[in-house]
């Protein structure tokens, strides 16, 4: 099949989605109100509530939502071919992601802005308020853990990569210096740090005098390295620490001094990524090599992993967080929320479809693709790689050298990546001074301790010895975690929503369905895993995985059914939609 | 198509500034904070020896100091001279 036509079927079943499925949602069951006074005008203040174009947040939206995982995903789930995976991607998107994303904003805007987290804890109760919790420390110490890795590894597989990545951090820096103390515009200066790091690229591509190869300095791949790692796991264990360095400064910083300019930069490179993308699939006109179905896909069982697999790009929790963290704050009007919350999801499908197309017309036979693709594990470690590769040849079609384009690409995703990185560290101090606020334990609290905890646990997580891609990816040890927990909060979004729309007297299957189907492959998966591969009775079983995995089991299963006797329950007072 | 241009550019513009406008509000709202709470501080018990003068600036920042007391999740003027609300 020819690849310009899967993802014109793929933008064409988006568009429907958009145009008809979201619009029923928005007059049948959200009722959205063009005259209900929103948030963002009732306690406008300047700073969180500030009433914004629909088209600016919309911008503002995406642009937070996407980073590297609808990347990282898809082009592992390709794995059991390419059809699951587009399939996944497309309806997913259009029925489970859609009226989640959508719905977190309605509900949080209906409820003076207030997160998920608070929600639950209106809703469901204060218990499941800290379980929220516990789950998002725990699925952001894996996203510490595996984006350290990938990043590591992409410095070492693209070492002309290096260079521009760093160059971004005092363009960076100085972006924030002008916006803030001189009151700059940023466009300008943000795109002239943009084209300084692309030039960066192309010297650093053309002269390996400006490539930073760890493991060249240290003999090639057979070299000795440093404490008798060898020169691969030596340069992991280097990259990886000057990453944990990086966050800590990066984390504790005002955010107007390098996360944000650094963010500004990013966005630009999400729109000329997806350019020259779609662009390059127009010019090259590829055809698909990946087989439709893989049936060799068997030591892993697709039904239910390639609903975890893939999150972020169908269906992702961390959304949720966003649409009701600080989308809901600043919606002008109640019926913009169509267009920022379900757009803003397809905005996300369109990028992982995109990554789905460059790994399947990477390989040029079927054969090559089985070869990369050989197991589940081999998928999992080569999939970021296989994507550099292939969108690099979408790139090349555009008349960019090879070397050139693969060392962009990988500064892209690098750059998502590294924001990913930093996003959570952040948001991990939060919760763990949040959790030291509903424990009493002041110390918690405090930058610093919050910080170096979620610094040193990440830290350790990655350098156990024994990770299943070498040393350094002690983070993958936990990944099979990520897709569980990420759903498992995109479940409990929707059965909030459902909640929040049965009391009011609404139709709230459009919610429930997609949250039986996910907490049904969600709650499968986990269960399969924890009991039937990680405990120590069996011959895969790992104490590590068993403990977190039955964790979060536990805490989900508490949750589900604390949510659903509140969903049942007969007593319950109706609320007023205006309230 | 100058002007459509032009129209797209200060779209992106604003999409890229929207976040960073909300942390420089956020800075500027908290020195404001700090600066009202020195202007203030008799009222949290700690005294001020120049609340003389410091009270003449509050026909100046009167709709200030009552965002400010609001914010601060205090319905009502703290200070019993201050009677904005």
């Amino acid at each position: 099949m020819n690849a310009i036509a899967l993802a014109a079927i793929g933008l064409f079943i988006f568009v429907l989605g958009y145009r008809f499925y979201s619009k029923f949602v928005a007059e049948k069951i959200y009722r959205l109100d063009p005259n209900y006074v929103t948030p963002a005008h009732r306690y406008k203040d300047g700073v969180d509530f500030v009433p914004t174009n629909k088209f600016v947040l919309w911008g503002h939206h995406f642009t937070s939502v996407a980073g590297a995982a609808p990347i990282l995903g898809p082009a592992i789930a390709v794995y059991w071919g390419w059809l699951p995976a587009v399939l996944w991607v497309v309806f997913g998107t259009v029925f489970a992601a859609g009226v989640h994303d959508f719905g977190t904003l309605v509900v949080s805007v209906r409820n003076k802005g207030q997160s998920m987290g608070t929600l639950a804890n209106k809703l469901v109760g204060q218990r499941a308020k800290i379980l929220f919790l516990f789950i998002i420390l725990i699925l952001v110490l894996m996203v510490n853990a595996v984006f350290a890795w990938v990043i590591a590894n992409l410095f070492i597989t693209f070492p002309s990569s290096v260079l521009p990545v760093f160059i971004q951090i005092p363009l960076a820096v100085w972006i924030g210096h002008a916006v803030y103390k001189r009151n700059a515009k940023m466009l300008v200066p943000s795109l002239v740090a943009l084209a300084v790091m692309y030039l960066v690229a192309v010297l650093a591509a053309e002269y390996q005098i400006l490539q930073i190869d760890l493991v060249r300095y240290m003999g090639g791949e057979d070299g000795a390295g440093i404490f008798g790692l060898g020169a691969i796991s030596s340069a992991f264990f280097i990259w990886i620490v000057v990453l944990m360095i990086y966050v800590y400064i990066a984390s504790t910083l005002p955010v107007w001094k390098l996360l944000q300019p650094r963010d500004f930069i990013n966005s630009h490179q999400l729109v000329v990524g997806l350019g020259i993308l779609y662009l390059g699939l127009l010019f090259t006109n590829p055809s698909i090599t990946a087989p439709i179905t893989n049936p060799d896909a068997n030591d892993v069982s697709w039904f239910p992993l390639l609903f975890i697999t893939i999150a972020c790009g169908a269906i992702s929790g961390f959304h949720g967080l966003v649409s009701s963290g600080t989308s809901s704050k600043q919606l002008n009007k109640e019926t913009d929320a169509r267009f920022v919350g379900y757009a803003g999801a397809v905005g996300e499908g369109v990028l992982a479809l995109i990554s789905i197309i460059a790994v399947i017309t990477l390989f040029p036979n079927a054969d090559a693709f089985k070869e990369s693709y050989n197991s589940f594990a081999a998928a999992s470690g080569g999939g970021l790689g296989n994507f550099v590769l292939g969108a690099s040849q979408l790139a090349n079609g555009l008349g960019i050298p090879a070397e050139v384009a693969s060392t962009i690409v990988s500064i892209i995703v690098v750059s998502f990546a590294a924001t990913t990185l930093d996003t959570s560290v952040r948001l991990m101090r939060y919760i763990i001074s949040e959790l030291g606020t509903e424990y009493k334990v002041p110390a918690l609290e405090k930058t610093h301790v919050a910080t170096t905890i979620a610094v040193v646990s990440s830290a350790a997580l990655v350098l156990i010895p024994e990770g299943p891609n070498g040393f350094g990816s002690g983070g993958y040890l936990l990944w099979p975690l990520f897709g569980t927990s990420n759903q498992l909060l995109a479940g409990i979004n929707l059965l909030l929503i459902s909640i929040w729309l049965k009391r009011l007297g609404r139709n709230y299957l459009i919610t429930l369905i997609p949250m039986v189907f996910l907490m049904f492959m969600t709650l499968y998966a986990m269960i399969s895993q924890v009991f039937t591969q990680w405990a120590w009775w069996n011959e895969q079983s790992s104490t590590l995985l068993f403990v977190f995995g039955a964790l979060i089991l536990g805490f989900a299963l508490w949750i589900c059914l604390t949510a659903i006797s509140t969903l049942m329950s007969k007593n319950q007072t109706p609320l007023d939609p205006n309230e | 198509m100058l002007d459509h241009v032009k129209k797209l550019i200060a779209y992106y513009e604003e999409v890229l500034s929207m976040p960073h406008r909300q942390e420089i509000a956020r800075e500027l709202r908290n020195e404001d904070d700090l600066f009202l709470l020195m202007l203030y501080s008799e009222m949290i018990g700690i005294p001020n020896p120049v609340y003389y003068y410091t009270l003449e600036l509050y026909p100046h920042m009167i709709e200030k100091f009552h965002d400010w007391h609001l914010r601060m999740g205090m319905e009502k003027s703290p200070l019993s001279g201050i009677r904005c609300c």
